[in-house]
């Protein structure tokens, strides 16, 4: 992977940001897209834009073409056996509001329990919460290690005769750490337990094939694998699709309506109510090709060079604290600097040009589990180069020069 | 790099380094929690009001340089202060901090705050300089709720 050449493909990366370079190291947060996105948004407005599913006339169906086309791509992208197991949503937020709503309100009831995680993101909480709410539901949390790896032998003590669903992180947005989805669900399918995979930070970074993780759903947003907000895929398992009722009313997900009864659409669109986000999922459908033009193979052998690479540098900084050390880990780089608030260090960094993320990264939990308020987080894309690592810690010495300033 | 030294002076450097009033009041008689959920700052103000007079202030917390200098330069400020003329000087520092007003307008009243002008030209960093003042108006009302920076204008 010639990543200059890359680089290329993202007219973001030219922008400068107080007159420097810009350095943009959130791609955790979200990451940037590649022209080829750009056009197939621009193409779609403005040639193709039209309503799909229900048109005869002819921009009707070269829009409904290309919107099926993209989940076709998704379809690929992550080998799902069928397409209608593929599910367009609004991103892993309504993926997984839709699974606690429809199977969750459907299948799990009082006393039932539900597993999650200590390195959840919110949208892998507080849907679970609202539910067990709802149902009288218990949410039980798999604990992690100091490195924040899952502790496996206490996850298989806390999987029972009472759970009902695993809900998983595939990589931790804070931490970074790639969790051992095959060995979860082994585990859980072995007590007849289904798993959900919260596969946001994963789906960029490293190779996803449902069939060979062997989930029952998998979550990701288009927007962290460089396409556009606002779409996302919710995969599932056809066989618990079918069982479960719809998420939400409208549109495009019926088949017959009268006052006295409605037939719901097949798979996928009993879960596609109202017009979808169309130019989202075909951007999405163009991220997906332009990714697989690189290779996620090659992404990954140069995104983990790039992290080593990373890592040891940052080992530089004087006080610097990883947080999030898994022997397993994607390109998310944690840390703490001795007593500089990350808010402040996120300040003096972007007068530097560098963008990352500071604050709990919608993981507050983490934090807690690790005994800080915040950290400060860079995380790595593919188009990201040591050089880019280079003016993070050299604008890291900054942040500790101003800081260490004393007055005279 | 002129910005950033506006915004991390020595004064409010120091005050994040040693807050001033930075702890439990024991006899305080109003206290409000106020809670920034988006970097997680968090902080508690206690006041000891006696007819309408701030007797006593103080603050304790977890936050960036910007939020702990900035609670710590109002309790400073308002010791002695009417509830009134803490409503007044809430005012100024919040119109200062996100914009509306030049610190050298209202300078006299404000004395030391206006350090914190530097603020208004990180508008990210607004509610980390006006979560204690929120609260401070919280404790002073009263109020049982957890005082939030959200809401606040963000330009």
């Amino acid at each position: 992977m010639d990543v200059q050449r890359v680089r290329g493909d993202f007219p973001i990366l030219l922008q400068k940001v107080h007159g420097k370079p810009l350095v943009y190291l959130d791609n955790a947060a979200t990451s940037q897209k590649p022209q080829a996105v750009i056009e197939a948004l621009n193409r779609y407005y403005t040639t193709e834009n039209s309503n799909i599913h229900r048109g005869v006339h002819w921009l009707s169906e070269v829009a409904t073409k290309e919107y099926e086309a993209a989940r076709d791509k998704i379809k690929e992208f992550i080998n799902a056996s069928d397409r209608r197991e593929v599910v367009f949503v609004r991103g892993t937020t309504e993926a997984i509001n839709l699974v606690a709503q429809s199977y969750g309100r459907t299948f799990i009831k009082k006393g039932d329990e539900i597993l999650i995680s200590a390195m959840e993101h919110h949208s892998n909480i507080v849907p679970w919460q609202i539910l067990c709410e709802q149902v009288g539901a218990r949410l039980r949390v798999i604990p992690i290690n100091h490195d924040g790896e899952l502790l496996m032998d206490e996850f298989r003590e806390l999987i029972t005769e009472r759970t009902r669903l695993v809900s998983v992180a595939h990589v931790s947005n804070a931490l970074g750490t790639i969790n051992p989805i095959r060995e979860i669900v082994e585990e859980a399918h072995r007590r007849g337990v289904p798993v959900l995979v919260d596969g946001a930070q994963a789906v960029p970074h490293v190779k996803v094939d449902v069939r060979e993780l062997g989930c029952d759903f998998y979550a990701f947003s288009g927007h962290k694998l460089f396409g556009p907000t606002g779409v996302g895929v919710l995969y599932g398992r056809a066989k618990l699709l079918e069982a479960m009722p719809p998420y939400q009313g409208g549109g495009d997900m019926i088949s017959l309506v009268t006052f006295e009864k409605t037939h719901y659409n097949v798979l996928p669109y009993k879960f596609e109510a109202g017009t979808p986000h169309i130019a989202g999922g075909i951007g999405l459908g163009a991220a997906v090709d332009y990714i697989r033009g690189i290779g996620l193979e090659a992404i990954e052998a140069y995104e983990s060079r790039l992290l080593a690479y990373a890592t040891e540098a940052l080992g530089t900084v004087p006080a610097l604290r990883m947080v999030g050390t898994a022997r397993r880990k994607a390109g998310v780089l944690s840390f703490v600097v001795g007593q500089i608030h990350a808010h402040d260090i996120g300040t003096i960094l972007d007068q530097e040009g560098v963008a990352i993320r500071t604050g709990h990264h919608c993981a507050m939990p983490v934090m807690q589990r690790f005994g800080v308020p915040a950290t400060a987080r860079a995380s790595l894309a593919f188009y990201n180069t040591q050089e880019e690592i280079d003016i993070l810690v050299a604008s890291l010495h900054k942040a500790i020069e101003i800081f260490n300033r004393c007055p005279n | 790099m002129s910005e950033l030294s506006d915004l991390y002076q020595e004064v409010i450097l120091d005050h994040n380094r040693s807050p001033h009033n930075f702890r439990k009041l024991e006899n305080a008689n109003r206290q409000a929690d106020g809670y920034n959920p988006l970097c997680g700052d968090q902080v508690t103000v206690y006041l000891r009001l006696e007819g309408g007079v701030i007797k006593d202030i103080s603050f304790q917390g977890m936050g960036c340089a910007i939020s702990k200098a900035s609670a710590s330069m109002m309790t400073d400020a308002l010791k002695g202060k009417t509830e009134d003329e803490a409503e007044a000087l809430f005012n100024q520092v919040h119109g200062m901090l996100v914009g509306e007003s030049e610190p050298p307008a209202n300078g006299r009243q404000i004395g030391k705050l206006s350090l914190l002008s530097g603020v208004s030209r990180f508008p990210a960093r607004v509610k980390c300089a006006s979560l204690s003042w929120h609260t401070l108006r919280a404790a002073l009302k009263g109020e049982a709720a957890i005082a939030t920076t959200e809401g606040e204008d963000r330009t």
